[in-house]
């Protein structure tokens, strides 16, 4: 049977194991081949075992994620410290060895289970809501944890050091069969993820309709948090009892950056999980002074930050470049509508002829001058306008088919919302403005058979009052 | 020598933990109460975890346990910690939950591995951080200030000042803080800042978990944050009594924690355990009696109010099903197990209320079974005459199909008192039968 082992690489409990304080010589030099090929034996149990683990709590924790129970690991894993406390008391009274690690597991599992129903109870007798339930579980029964602590090292042969393992994490010392139990628990999650896909997925998107189609949802919910506990127990002493839950929420919340697939979310997550453990081992492995539990988050959180910028679906930078984009492909449009109504508006010159000045065009929209120019030269590399000798704006030909097309579409829609959704005919324009951008020609050909008007060249009159900003001295009628 | 010193010097060391326990109440229970009304009770959590870093970086930079660089380091981490969980879950989409557990996890790794760095130079036990350790604190000699010509520990003016501080600013924005936790659109349509609130909640958050974390560890203040606040929510639907009740439960948390800290564990023997923790134990205690015992809200308050109103309906389904039989036979008499099939009732449930029927004397027993006596039989008179009174209404003034109405009015007989009688045969036809033809008892004279 294994025992924990004395070893700790934080230097943190120093207080009470000078010994373990590993002193990097400046002049020893990492040999980088033999650290990342696995040579040495100890490395490779570490990072096999926090690969895996990483792995599992990746995949458990997405259903867990997209439930909206991400910190519910929060409290759990607070909820085992009574019972690891309690565990080693009885054993050790009953004149056993309290290190024995599987009864530290037994009564970390017995305490976090009873964590976990103290939050449905709380949650279903009383109007206190999940997040108050939380708190309140996490913090009274770390509470009562802290209290069994410090009757520990007061007991007759008490000897606590070893336990702050399981707060903290102690991934160096990890034994062989310390690994073995973590690759077990996380293959049989992974497993039963596999065979109950279908239904967590049910779970996760629709609860309603799971309980409706026969599926307990209680019972579901049940397994999922089984597996959540299994998962924290055997990360406990692996990264400890806080930056477990980093392992269940860091890897899935990731991963959501990089797909809307469930499946595609659980491979993502469970590698970015098994990344973040491997890396973080690793990089422990080669530079002593960084403890790996905390590397391994910090590598999680890495990962996390890039996915969060670069996810090829929710990424903020994808976002902010496709909303850009959309923005200026508007603008665009905007301004040659802009032109063309202006240039309508003066019947005198033909459209195609017309010129409009720079402050018309200002006064047309509320855009800045800046914002005007930028578009006017966006414009003019497409080819739609140029600038015509006096300093003004005119549309090309192209242009002009373009401007006339969105002109059309925008009116087109005006005069549905007039004829078919009685909208006042003042406040159609706003609405069109919204839509015209995204009509489809499909839409259009249903617009023009509702309507009517099958001249496609023909661009209809403005069923309302075009405020005549096309007043070269900006006063209005 | 001012009175205050003459207290201050004669409070023992136990005093001063207490003290010190209470004020940390008091200072975590105000701004808790807002954390829990707005649900962002783990953002305490978050917060008071991620205060680790900041502690670490003040070590670092400064190179010394300096208190001020300490504080402010801690508080500045902490409001990060609520700005990035902020922009995370509304820039990234991700869920509240989600993005709370990412931030406050990567910054704790953060600042255990800061620690690690510093350990060279700097002393810090993590287990402190966790647990807190207030007995340690507080015996003398300790780390004091002079104030009024007493010493007076700095842990406890520290939490002192936060607490007066936190108390000050709630009372001076309670309007504000009032309306942007219960309806934060109307706040900002009234013109308050509810970011600014939300910032300012935060930053008091904060202060007052890295004022605490000496005196209970960052995890345990939590409990401080959360359990009181949601304790005085079960006991109150007001703010302002939840505001005085929070506090107040922390303070009796505190100084139950001390004293069973000390005195439970010499009871079996054994030297006083963590106070931090004893007190998180007292408020769970305290919000498990109220979860139960809270007169509006408790689960046996309810259970019990709900068994003793099911019998009450019980007890006059009785009469009224024995009324009935003696309409058609006057000595008619129903043993207890006809009853309870007629009911639909449980043998336990008919024997106790047929006893409580017997007690006030409204049934008899006979050699057959059970009876009215005269009493019972005016009683049951008014409720079948409610229930056809009711019946008839039903069918006169709200067209309810025949077949429907004996249920609607075998559950609104229970209600029906003389003034509402009245009311309804004013409405209803003079006929003197029910809809199904039987006779409505008139009403008593008395």
């Amino acid at each position: 049977m294994a025992t924990l082992g004395h070893a700790a690489t934080m230097p943190v409990v120093a207080a009470d194991s000078p010994s373990t304080v590993r002193l990097v010589d400046p002049s020893q030099t990492i040999d980088w081949g033999r650290l990342v090929l696995l040579r040495d034996y100890n490395t490779r149990v570490v990072v096999l075992g926090t690969c895996f683990l990483g792995v599992g709590a990746g995949v458990v924790g997405s259903f867990t994620l997209l439930r909206k129970r991400a910190l519910t690991a929060d409290a759990l894993s607070h909820a085992t410290l009574p019972g690891i406390a309690l565990a080693f008391i009885i054993a050790t009274l009953a004149g056993g060895d309290g290190k024995q690690l599987s009864l530290l597991l037994l009564g970390a599992a017995t305490t976090g289970t009873l964590g976990v129903l103290s939050i449905l109870a709380i949650r279903r007798t009383t109007h206190i809501k999940e997040d108050a339930a939380l708190g309140i579980v996490l913090s009274v029964f770390f509470g009562a944890g802290a209290v069994l602590m410090t009757l520990i090292p007061k007991l007759p042969r008490g000897n606590a050091a070893g336990l702050e393992g399981f707060i903290y994490g102690k991934t160096a010392s990890m034994l062989d069969s310390d690994a073995q139990l973590i690759a077990g628990v996380s293959i049989m999650c992974l497993v039963a993820c596999l065979l109950l896909g279908k239904e967590l997925r049910l779970l996760c998107f629709d609860q309603a309709y799971a309980s409706a189609a026969g599926f307990s949802v209680t019972l579901l919910d049940v397994l999922l948090m089984t597996m959540v506990v299994a998962i924290t127990i055997v990360g406990l002493q692996a990264v400890g009892l806080v930056l477990v839950i980093a392992l269940l929420v860091t890897p899935p919340a990731a991963a959501r950056f990089w797909t809307e697939q469930l499946s595609g979310m659980t491979i993502i997550a469970g590698l970015i999980g098994g990344a973040s453990g491997t890396v973080g081992s690793l990089v422990s492995a080669a530079f002593p002074r960084l403890p790996s539990g905390p590397m391994i988050v910090l590598v999680a959180a890495a990962m996390f930050a890039f996915s969060a910028m670069a996810g090829a679906k929710r990424g903020i930078i994808w976002r902010i470049l496709r909303r850009s984009q959309v923005n200026s492909r508007i603008a665009l449009e905007h301004l040659l509508r802009g032109v063309y109504e202006i240039a309508e508006q003066n019947q005198a010159t033909p459209i195609q002829d017309a010129a409009t000045s720079l402050a018309t065009l200002v006064r047309h929209r509320s855009w800045t001058t800046r914002q005007l120019r930028q578009v006017i030269r966006r414009a003019q590399r497409k080819g739609f306008v140029r600038w015509s000798a006096d300093d003004k704006v005119q549309l090309t030909s192209i242009g002009l088919r373009e401007a006339a097309r969105l002109t059309r579409q925008h009116r087109l829609w005006e005069l549905y919302l007039v004829n078919y959704a009685e909208v006042a005919t003042a406040r159609v324009d706003r609405g069109a403005d919204d839509i015209e951008h995204v009509l489809e020609a499909s839409t259009i050909d249903r617009l023009e058979e509702l309507l009517e008007t099958h001249r496609p060249t023909m661009v209809p009159a403005s069923p309302h009052h075009i405020d005549p900003l096309t007043n070269e001295h900006g006063t209005t009628q | 020598m001012t009175l205050f010193s003459l207290v201050a010097q004669r409070v023992s060391t136990d005093g001063w933990i207490v003290i010190a326990g209470s004020l940390c109440a008091i200072a975590a229970a105000l701004p808790g109460c807002f954390l829990v009304l707005r649900r962002l009770s783990m953002l305490g959590d978050a917060i008071s975890h991620a205060v680790l870093p900041g502690l670490a970086v003040a070590f670092l930079v400064s190179g010394s346990r300096d208190s001020t660089s300490m504080f402010v380091g801690a508080v500045l981490v902490g409001l990060l910690t609520a700005l990035l969980t902020e922009l995370i879950r509304r820039y990234g989409n991700v869920d509240e939950g989600a993005s709370m557990g990412v931030v406050f996890t990567s910054l704790f790794a953060l600042g255990l591995l800061l620690i690690v760095q510093a350990a060279d130079h700097v002393d810090l036990d993590p287990s402190c951080v966790l647990y807190g350790s207030i007995e340690q604190l507080l015996p003398p000699p300790f780390d004091s200030w002079t104030i009024l010509g007493a010493a007076v520990p700095r842990v406890v003016v520290m939490l002192a000042i936060v607490a007066t501080v936190n108390l000050l600013l709630i009372v001076l924005l309670y309007k504000e803080f009032k309306i942007a936790a219960f309806d934060s659109s109307l706040a900002t349509t009234s013109g308050i800042r509810s970011g600014v609130l939300h910032y300012l909640l935060m930053a008091m958050v904060a202060v007052t978990a890295v004022a605490s974390f000496e005196t209970v560890g960052n995890i345990l203040v939590v409990a401080m944050f959360v359990v009181p606040p949601a304790t005085a929510l079960l006991l109150t639907d007001r703010l302002g009594r939840m505001l005085l009740l929070a506090p107040l439960l922390g303070v009796v948390s505190a100084v139950v924690g001390h004293t069973s800290a000390i005195a439970l564990p010499r009871a079996f023997g054994m030297p006083s355990v963590s106070t931090a923790g004893m007190m998180a134990v007292a408020a769970g205690i305290l919000f498990t009696l109220a979860a139960m015992f809270s007169p509006r809200h408790g689960v046996v308050v309810r259970n019990v109010r709900r068994l003793i109103l099911s019998q009450q309906i019980l007890g006059e389904d009785i009469l009224g099903t024995l009324y009935r039989a003696a309409e058609i036979n006057s000595s008619a008499t129903l043993t207890t197990a006809e009853l309870g099939e007629k009911l639909l009732a449980t043998p336990r449930a008919i024997w106790l209320s047929q006893l409580l029927g017997r007690w006030r004397g409204f049934l008899r027993h006979t050699p057959r079974g059970l009876q009215l006596t005269e009493t019972g039989a005016s009683h049951a008179s008014d409720l079948v005459r409610s229930h056809r009174l009711w019946e008839q209404y039903l069918d006169e003034q709200a067209g309810v199909a025949s077949e429907r109405l004996h249920a609607s009015a075998e559950r609104l007989e229970h209600y029906t008192d003389l003034a509402l009688r009245r009311q309804l045969d004013e409405q209803t036809s003079t006929q003197s039968t029910d809809p199904h033809g039987r006779e409505i008892p008139p009403e008593r004279q008395n």
